[in-house]
Parts: C-alpha cells; sequence; structure tokens
C-alpha cells in the first residue's frame, strides 16, 4: 500500500505505519552519518544541544556526492544503518521518530523503535541519483568540517522508501526473506 | 623499449575514475535488465526497476550511479618494456584519482588514518596493485569500490579437509551475513588458494571479470553456477527485501596453494560493481 507522509511527523503517525508499507515522504529531514552520530553523542554527553530539533523528525543516514553547479544535491542514496545502531537508540529516546537507511538493525534498535512509536524506513541503495530527484533543497547546518558527513538539512518532496520496521516490532527483513526463501 | 609519459597516466586514470562512476558496463547493466524481467517478488521486480531507471538518470544527469563512489582500487598491468618519463609512477596514478574525483564531482570518502579519520578531501590515496608483464603496453583497471558491500567481505582460512564442501559453506556464510547491507543484487568475487593477501587479491580481481564470463576451469564452473544457485535461493532478494535476485553472477578465481591450507576470501560487491579498463 501506497502512502504519502508529510515529515516531521505529526503526533503518532509514525505508528500508524506497517512493515512493508511503500511511503512517500515530503517535508524536511536531516542527513547524519557516522562521524555526525559520533559529534552527536559527545555534544549529548556534555549537555550541549543538538544540531537540529529531534523530536519528530526523521535522520536520513546519508552522505552525497557534491552538486553540480545549478543542482541542490548530488548522488544521494542511503547507506548501512548498522554503523549507527550504536547512536540510534538515545536520539529515539529523544523523541526522534524515524530513520532512513539500508540494512539491518539491532534488537537494542527494535527495541527503541518500539518503546518511542517510531519507524525505520529503508530507502533503495545504490540508486542515489534517482533519489536526489525527489530532494529539493540541500543546506549544510552543522560540522561542515565533516564534508560529506556535515548535517544536511534537506527539503524532500515524494521521496520513496519502504518501512522496514514498525512499532510493532515487525520487521520486512526477516519476513519477506522467509517468504522467497527456498530450501 | 617506448617511453611514456606518466602525464598520459594520470589523464587516462581521471576519465576512467569518472566514466566508472556515471556508467556500468555492458555485461552489468544486461545482467540487472535481465534481474529486473525474471525477478519472482513484486517489490523486488520495483527495486530493480528502480535500478535501471537510476542507471538511465546516471548517464543523463551526469550524477554518480551511486553517492559512494569509493575508494579507487587501480590495477597496473606494466609491460616490462615500458620505460616511464616525466616523474613518478606511483604520484600519477593517485594525481589521476584526485583530478577524476575532484573535477568529476565525486565524492570523497577516503581518510587519512583509519582510527583518528580526517577526510583527504580529494579520494587519495588510491589501492594500487602492479603488476609485470611481458609486452610494451600499459593495461589500467580502475575499480572504484563502494564500502557498504566491501565491509561484508571476509576470507575464511580453511583446512585443506574442509574441501569444496568447505568452501560452499564459506562463501554462503558471507552472503547470508551480509544480507541487504551488500546492497543485493550482488555481485560475488570469490578467491580459492594463494595465501592469507593472495586469495583476497584474487576475490578482488575476480570482481572485474565480466558477470556473463564463466571460469575456464570445469569445476570452477561449476561450482561458480551451484553458488549462484543457491544463492539465489536464500530469499535475500533486490534490496534484502526479499525475492529470487539476491546474487547477479559468482566469479571464482583459484591459485595454488600450500599443502597445509586452503584459504578462501569472499569480495562481495553491490550491484553498483564499477571498473574501467585502458590499455596505452
Amino acid at each position: 500500500m501506497d502512502k504519502y507522509i508529510r515529515v516531521p511527523f505529526d503526533g503518532s503517525e509514525a505508528e500508524s505505519l506497517s512493515a512493508g508499507n511503500y511511503v512517500y515522504l515530503s517535508g524536511i529531514i536531516y542527513t547524519a552519518r557516522d562521524a555526525a552520530h559520533k559529534r552527536m553523542a559527545e555534544a549529548l554527553e556534555k549537555g550541549e544541544k543538538l544540531p537540529f530539533p529531534v523530536k519528530d523528525n526523521v535522520i536520513y543516514y546519508m552522505g552525497p556526492s557534491p552538486a553540480r553547479p545549478g543542482r541542490p544535491i548530488g548522488s544521494a542514496g542511503p547507506t548501512t544503518a548498522s554503523r549507527m545502531d550504536k547512536y540510534a537508540p538515545a536520539l529515539l529516546d529523544l523523541g526522534l521518530k524515524g530513520m532512513i537507511g539500508k540494512g539491518k538493525r539491532t534488537k537494542e534498535v527494535k527495541e527503541a523503535v518500539v518503546r518511542n512509536g517510531a519507524v525505520y524506513f529503508a530507502a533503495v541503495g545504490g540508486a542515489g541519483a534517482l533519489l536526489s530527484r525527489s530532494i529539493v533543497s540541500s543546506e549544510v547546518i552543522a560540522y561542515e568540517d565533516l564534508g560529506t558527513e556535515a548535517v544536511r538539512r534537506l527539503e524532500v518532496k515524494d521521496f520513496p522508501a519502504i518501512v522496514v520496521m514498525d512499532a510493532r516490532g515487525n520487521d520486512l527483513y526477516e519476513t519477506a526473506v522467509c517468504k522467497y526463501r527456498k530450501e | 623499449m617506448r617511453t611514456l609519459n606518466v602525464a598520459e597516466i594520470t589523464n587516462a586514470i581521471k576519465e576512467m575514475c569518472i566514466e566508472a562512476n556515471h556508467s556500468l558496463s555492458g555485461d552489468m547493466e544486461r545482467a540487472i535488465k535481465t534481474a529486473a524481467d525474471r525477478e519472482e517478488s513484486p517489490l523486488g521486480r520495483q527495486i530493480l526497476g528502480q535500478l535501471c531507471e537510476n542507471m538511465r538518470i546516471a548517464g543523463e544527469d551526469m550524477i554518480p550511479i551511486c553517492q559512494d563512489t569509493g575508494m579507487a582500487v587501480v590495477f597496473m598491468e606494466v609491460g616490462q618494456d615500458v620505460h616511464f618519463e616525466g616523474g613518478s609512477l606511483e604520484d600519477a596514478v593517485h594525481e589521476g584519482v584526485r583530478q577524476g574525483y575532484t573535477d568529476g564531482f565525486l565524492r570523497k570518502s577516503v581518510v587519512r588514518d583509519p582510527i583518528y579519520r580526517e577526510n583527504t578531501n580529494d579520494n587519495t590515496p588510491a589501492v594500487v596493485h602492479y603488476s609485470i608483464v611481458t609486452g610494451d603496453k600499459v593495461k589500467i583497471t580502475v575499480a572504484p569500490k563502494g564500502f557498504g558491500s566491501e565491509n561484508m567481505s571476509r576470507v575464511f582460512m580453511l583446512k585443506p579437509a574442509d574441501g569444496i564442501e568447505g568452501v560452499k559453506k564459506a562463501v554462503l556464510t558471507a552472503v547470508k551475513d551480509a544480507g541487504p547491507n551488500a546492497c543485493p543484487p550482488m555481485v560475488v568475487g570469490v578467491g580459492i588458494g594463494g595465501t592469507f593477501e593472495k586469495c583476497a587479491l584474487l576475490a578482488k580481481k575476480a570482481l572485474i571479470r565480466p558477470v556473463d564470463k564463466r571460469s575456464e576451469t570445469e569445476y570452477v564452473r561449476e561450482l561458480e553456477a551451484e553458488l549462484l544457485e543457491k544463492i539465489n535461493r536464500s530469499g535475500i532478494g533486490p534490496g534484502g527485501l526479499g525475492g529470487s535476485t539476491t546474487a547477479l553472477a559468482v566469479n571464482i578465481e583459484t591459485y595454488p596453494t600450500h599443502i597445509a591450507g586452503l584459504p578462501v576470501a569472499v569480495n562481495i560487491c553491490c550491484h553498483v560493481n564499477r571498473h574501467g579498463v585502458r590499455i596505452l
């Protein structure tokens, strides 16, 4: 079932999504990957503010290629989410409602998704050229020295993603693979 | 003796970095299109269709196929009758990568130190493998390698008694563990034999062989076919979201080894299996 979703999430909308839903996200999302997560964790440890409001928002695990002149962004597909597993539960407990990436998550992340009524989306890995067409604008808002790993505020329109892990703990990576396994 | 200016090497590598990141070789493109027609899962077909669309957009808009434009792996097969002039060959290779990634709007993904992790900002250094061959030509292969799949690659030091069944188990274990992380459909490069580092290099070289070209050794050819079938029965599917297309090819290279060992390396590549070849 295709769903059109506004982000940041409004209220408990993330909870209404189910693993397997094909969604199109429109609104504002933020990018952060390995190095930015490390810095955000250090900021939280020191009691400092995070570079963007986490509550009800969505983080896209992505580091783009450079934009050609006149374009908002370069190639912009998801990176492997498991490298952010160490940091994700703390952000989810602060109200983060969505993550976009690719690949499996740990039990700790799944528990935090369920506990906080959040959702984990997969975007198609290796389709960075296609996905860039859903990004209307991009602005570096923090950690500019990290280059591609800086935190960016993206305006997206009909960004395609698939709900992999929902607020009830369903995991499409487990169920879909079983369906097509022939052993 | 033939004289070759290293500036020609720089220029070729610069162009190859840009080309490889914007278009796949014909064999890869055909393999993805064929898979899109055969995939059993509707979502899998949709994802494979998006990958075809992605390749089209990359070429049209000159935007990299994948944002992870990789660490540049460069194979230099240097004819022993070539004399280089104009500076250091090694420097010329890195300069080609620097120019390609800077002028080509490719992502800079290399950090200077594995622990302190400061970005070098020009994607250098490359990983360069030289071999000296007969003749007066230089064959350059540029293979930008993304790390989603590189991170899922493995080396297994098996015992001779493990035999071919041990090899199959190792490959299937690596692929199953990689799952959705390696951006399936993948290409699986396998190196069997040699030493610890030789089998890893064989696996990397296996990824460069066209996906529609089978091994010339009969038992290896059969092993490639059997493993591909088994991998595609795993259910992992396109994007790891279920389906009958988990790998596009299994390419295996072998080498003599020691009486006490059976090294096996599995180098996994995502569907963006990029490489360019030029002979100067």
